[in-house]
């Protein structure tokens, strides 16, 4: 199969099932569809992180909060002058124009972010890389708090809704190709080995601090576009969507579906975003048991549900955690 | 390539399986199904509890009395655990899942202002009981109100500084983090300013903070008259008790946020001398008013704060438009309820006007005591 | 002048509260190397405790807000809470350094428990759950399921994260979600010193903690069980061999660290009389970036980091924007991670390789 023909096929798919798929489902299982589509990028670009290249990021959030309102922002204050320029297009058309800008405009502001917290953070390792990425997500987030001009501490309302199933969809599938063909090959390959061993890593002649940064970029820049994806869904955004604690459902999604294996990361998304919502009428108790389900699983299973499972035997397993 | 199209199929089945979860709307067509949302858990988890102990007695009260069109009324709650975006889904889930035909709620501007949108596009008719915020009814024709808004609330503390307590320097002391704080210590500052008084310090604080020294101090070297403090009663006690502390025994004003029966608990002594503008007062003799208070305090054993008894007034004038409707199609509903006029409610007469708001008077109560006491009506 | 000695006494008082919690913070990282996110819920629990007892009715009434009253309230929130903190090493974290039995029928039971209230609402069912569930954890571990040993800290730190969050949740179900305001077990009387106002509470809550701060010094460095302590962070393995009941010596440095955090969580629930169950999350926080400010496992250090942390936020909030209170103290933390990652009193610490 060609490469064309997957994507046209992706494309018609994802554009059949936009159109049937909220009559046939309802709009609040709809819904749920799309924000499993966003916990999916989001997990599956943080397991980069913290499953390939064994680095341990808590602060996810922050990259998902600035990219989410860096697309509001070029849509609301750039829509105008962006709908005039192209007025020649359909309605439709236009709003495809504008989301795109959105969500490019948001990849390359996460990526910086991300690029600017990984160059002073990866000097350090562990728990303590841990939590300065944790601080530098609630920094991020403080900041957001003091821009007026995105709502600052109110909210970010008046977004126009532009994203729906066919659109983060299609990010899932990006993304999903993407950290496939990465980790498959030669820099996945610099990736995984600064994971089981960064010091034998660094004595094969691998540039450490490089591969780790270029994790962080890369994987901040599709938190970025889930943001974008998010913001533009549900026209509205709160800082306190972008506490630390949502780092911490990611995580819990990465691991509980297995570290460095990006089936794991996927079948995590769903679990957890399914079960919070089916649960949903027993209120703070599911999130009682979620938790110690979550204890259970890191006792017993460390290297999570999946681990590195994966459906296509191309490699060894690498083992899941160091 | 084989892989790619696996990947892909997954994600779609992930999608398939979601699909499947759940999918249950048999509804009985013996009942009317209204939906409520509000923060039950959180850091202002008692808003949601009061509105909805204010509610849940209009339900049992009209159920009692032989319900709406020959039915019986049933809500589900749902709980947003404080959050804007989990306001957003679970309003969703209301209005698709369990196909509501009115939704009550929410207390604070900002989760209403989240979920609005959401009840708007599928015109399904809302009441928020007190959210002061205006931005709120002008997200579409289907939002309404039952309180007054923001503007009015200054205007009322600032003509009472004014006039009743003479005082012309003014602190104020607002949560940034809330839209209504901020938007109620922007309206009192221009009110003040119109009657020829001064603001000489403007602070703030977030939401959740318990320590408020800093700020305090900064504002007493100002030696302000009486500090303006629009925030939520689960910090002013707590900014209350620091600032007698401190030394700073000037009056404390406030707006309706700090009515709940909690307040006292934590602010104590250190509350006296303080006043705010709220939807009603428990003294007040009025017949409706006493015997709603009495029987909130035969079921829950507390006094009903002003949430509860706004949560009581939505709920019944939504089954009132239900009534005049003689329908529970949510357009019809809609209009009903756009028409509301003059209803007689526990917070006093509601009318609603074209932009969807309540006009009401407001009242100032100051607390001496641990106790609060009517002081007068200010109209608007 | 005078407006900015008050608020270098506001910082203090502020930051004895953070020094406080800081302490057992540094207490436990320096023993395990285990960043323990329960800490700041614990802290939260010791606060309630202390509430639940302080409302006891013969407390309430017979001695009330006597000396008495006060010490019985706070240490049987100390010993509750210091139980709690053996609990949780016991279940979550040991079992991580070796087979140990019972940890899954501990863990199905709480499922059982919270699976029957999800299903009956009613006692019956809850207990019956529990039941279930600890049968079920006991079978399990008879047919040979047993908790994998934890090669990496990483997975020890979402371990800690699944504990927090457990405290958080079921803390909102024990407890209730709303605020609570906390009884004044302590009178309280404003002085004036010069042109500055003073409270007898904020004296002793910088007293206790800087009385608590020499204690623990004590029993870290002139105690046999201190030395068994030291040597347990220095190398866990070498200890074992040494003949030093290292679950024990770990239990123990939990039990220490809960109770100072119950003893927190009651002295700063005096200063801000209003607690809910998800008080400990930025408190817990900041606590820890004044431990690894004052240089992580040195008990001294975490004084001077919580004192520092409070001064700084109170600094921000009264001569900048309030706003970026909650920033401030990762600010700090990224600087010092940076520029001297030992902390200001730490030693340097080689990364084993």
């Amino acid at each position: 199969m060609k490469k064309w023909v997957f994507w046209l096929a992706a494309l018609v798919v994802l554009a059949a099932m936009e159109s049937s798929l909220r009559g046939l489902i309802g709009a609040y299982n709809y819904q749920i569809v799309i924000l499993v589509g966003i916990n999916i990028i989001l997990a599956v670009s943080l397991n980069l992180i913290n499953g390939y290249t064994g680095q341990f990021s808590i602060g996810h959030a922050g990259f998902y909060a600035v990219g989410a309102y860096t697309s509001a922002s070029v849509v609301v204050y750039g829509g105008p002058a962006i709908r005039a320029a192209t007025a020649f297009l359909p309605q439709t058309a236009q709003n495809a124009v504008l989301l795109l800008l959105g969500i490019i405009a948001a990849a390359i502001a996460a990526g910086i972010a991300g690029w600017a917290v990984g160059i002073p953070s990866l000097r350090l390792r562990g728990d303590y890389l841990a939590i300065v990425t944790l601080g530098f997500g609630e920094i991020i987030r403080v900041l957001i708090l003091n821009i007026d001009a995105i709502g600052g501490a109110r909210g970010f309302s008046g977004i126009p809704q532009l994203s729906n199933f066919f659109w983060v969809y299609l990010g899932v599938l990006i993304t999903v190709v993407t950290v496939h063909n990465l980790v498959n090959s030669s820099y996945g390959r610099a990736f995984i080995s600064i994971r089981d061993d960064e010091i034998a890593a660094e004595a094969m002649g691998v540039d450490t601090t490089r591969f780790k940064v270029m994790s962080f970029v890369i994987s901040s820049m599709f938190a970025g576009i889930a943001g974008s994806l998010f913001g533009h869904y549900t026209m509205y955004l709160h800082p306190n969507s972008f506490l630390f604690t949502t780092s911490f459902y990611l995580i819990i999604m990465v691991v509980v579906g297995g570290l460095g294996s990006i089936e794991g990361a996927i079948l995590g998304a769903v679990l957890v975003t399914v079960l919070l919502e089916v649960f949903r009428e027993f209120g703070a108790f599911r999130l009682v048991n979620f938790s110690i389900l979550l204890v259970l699983i890191m006792i017993y299973r460390p290297q999570g549900l999946l681990g590195a499972w994966t459906l296509f035997r191309t490699r060894k397993p690498a083992p899941a955690t160091k | 390539m084989a892989r790619r199209s696996s990947l892909f199929v997954m994600c779609l089945l992930g999608a398939a399986l979601v699909s499947c979860a759940g999918n249950s709307s048999d509804q009985a067509s013996n009942e009317i199904v209204i939906g409520e949302f509000g923060s039950l858990t959180g850091t202002t988890a008692t808003f949601g509890i009061s509105t909805r102990n204010g509610i849940d007695m209009a339900i049992e009260e009209v159920n009692k009395a032989g319900g709406l069109l020959g039915k019986q009324v049933r809500v589900i709650v749902e709980d947003d655990q404080g959050k804007p975006e989990e306001a957003q889904t679970v309003v969703t889930k209301l209005i698709t899942s369990d196909q509501v035909i009115a939704i009550l709620g929410e207390v604070a501007s900002s989760r209403t202002l989240a979920a609005a949108p959401v009840a708007q596009q599928s015109m399904i008719p809302m009441i928020s009981p007190s959210s002061t915020n205006p931005r709120v009814t002008e997200v579409g024709d289907y939002i309404f109100r039952i309180c007054f808004i923001d503007p009015f609330q200054g205007l009322v503390m600032a003509k009472f500084a004014t006039n009743t307590l003479k005082v012309k320097n003014v602190a104020i002391l607002r949560d940034i983090k809330n839209d209504y704080s901020v938007g109620l210590a922007d309206v009192f500052a221009d009110n003040m300013k119109q009657m020829g008084g001064a603001i000489v310090a403007d602070e703030s604080y977030s939401e959740g903070d318990t320590d408020f020294s800093a700020q305090l101090t900064s504002i007493k070297a100002r030696n302000p008259q009486a500090i303006f403090i629009p925030g939520y009663y689960t910090e002013v006690g707590l900014i209350a008790r620091q600032a007698r502390r401190l030394g700073m025994a000037m009056p404390l004003l406030g707006g309706d946020g700090w009515d709940s029966p909690r307040l006292t608990d934590i602010g104590g002594e250190a509350l006296n001398d303080t006043y705010f503008s709220n939807h009603y007062s428990v003294d007040d003799p009025s017949p409706a008013i006493q015997n709603f208070v009495s029987q909130y305090k035969a079921k829950y054993g507390e006094t009903p704060d002003a949430l509860a008894a706004l949560g009581f007034d939505s709920a019944n004038i939504l089954f009132d438009a239900i009534r005049r409707a003689n329908s529970a199609e949510p357009v019809k509903v809609r209009d009903a309820i756009a028409q509301t006029k003059d209803y007689p409610g526990v917070t006093g007469k509601i009318t609603l006007d074209a932009n969807r708001n309540a006009v009401k008077p407001a009242v100032v109560l100051r607390v001496r005591d641990s106790k609060l006491e009517y002081v007068e009506t200010i109209t608007p | 002048m005078e407006t900015f000695l008050q608020q270098v006494i506001n910082g203090i008082s502020q930051g004895s509260a953070y020094a406080l919690i800081a302490l057992g913070y540094t207490m436990v990282y320096g023993v395990l190397r285990l960043i323990n996110f329960a800490h700041g819920d614990v802290y939260m629990f010791g606060a309630f405790m202390g509430y639940y007892l302080a409302n006891i009715p013969w407390i309430k009434s017979g001695v009330g807000t006597s000396a008495a009253g006060a010490v019985f309230v706070m240490l049987g929130a100390m010993v509750l809470s210091a139980g709690l903190g053996i609990l949780i090493e016991r279940f979550a974290y040991r079992p991580g350094r070796g087979p140990t039995r019972f940890t899954l029928a501990f863990w199905l039971g709480l499922l059982g428990a919270g699976g029957g209230q999800m299903a009956g609402q009613t006692f019956t069912s809850v207990v019956l759950g529990a039941f279930a569930g600890i049968a079920a954890g006991v079978v399990l571990e008879l047919l040979g399921i047993r908790p994998v040993r934890q090669e990496s800290r990483l997975a020890l730190l979402i371990i800690a994260i699944g504990v927090s969050l457990f405290l958080e949740n079921g803390g909102q179900q024990a407890f209730g979600a709303d605020p609570k305001f906390f009884p004044q077990i302590i009178p309280t009387t404003s002085f004036k010193v010069g042109p500055l106002d003073l409270d007898s509470q904020r004296v002793i809550v910088l007293l206790v903690s800087l009385v608590l701060m020499v204690v623990l010094n004590i029993i870290v460095n002139y105690t046999k069980t201190g030395k068994a302590m030291r040597a347990v962070s220095f190398n866990l393995d070498a200890a074992k061999l040494m003949g030093i009941n290292t679950d024990r010596i770990i239990a123990f440095t939990f039990a220490l660290g809960s109770a100072l955090a119950a003893a927190g969580g009651i002295l700063v629930s005096l200063l801000y009389p209003r607690i809910d169950p998800l008080m400990g999350v930025m408190p817990g926080l900041k606590a820890f970036v004044a431990a690894v400010l004052g240089g992580i496992g040195n008990i001294p250090g975490a004084m001077i980091g919580g004192l520092i942390i409070g001064m700084a936020e109170v600094m921000a909030v009264g001569y900048g924007q309030s706003t970026y209170r909650d920033a401030i103290a990762f600010v700090i933390l990224v600087l010092i991670l940076l520029l001297r990652p030992a902390g200001i009193m730490g030693k340097g610490m080689i990364e084993k390789v």
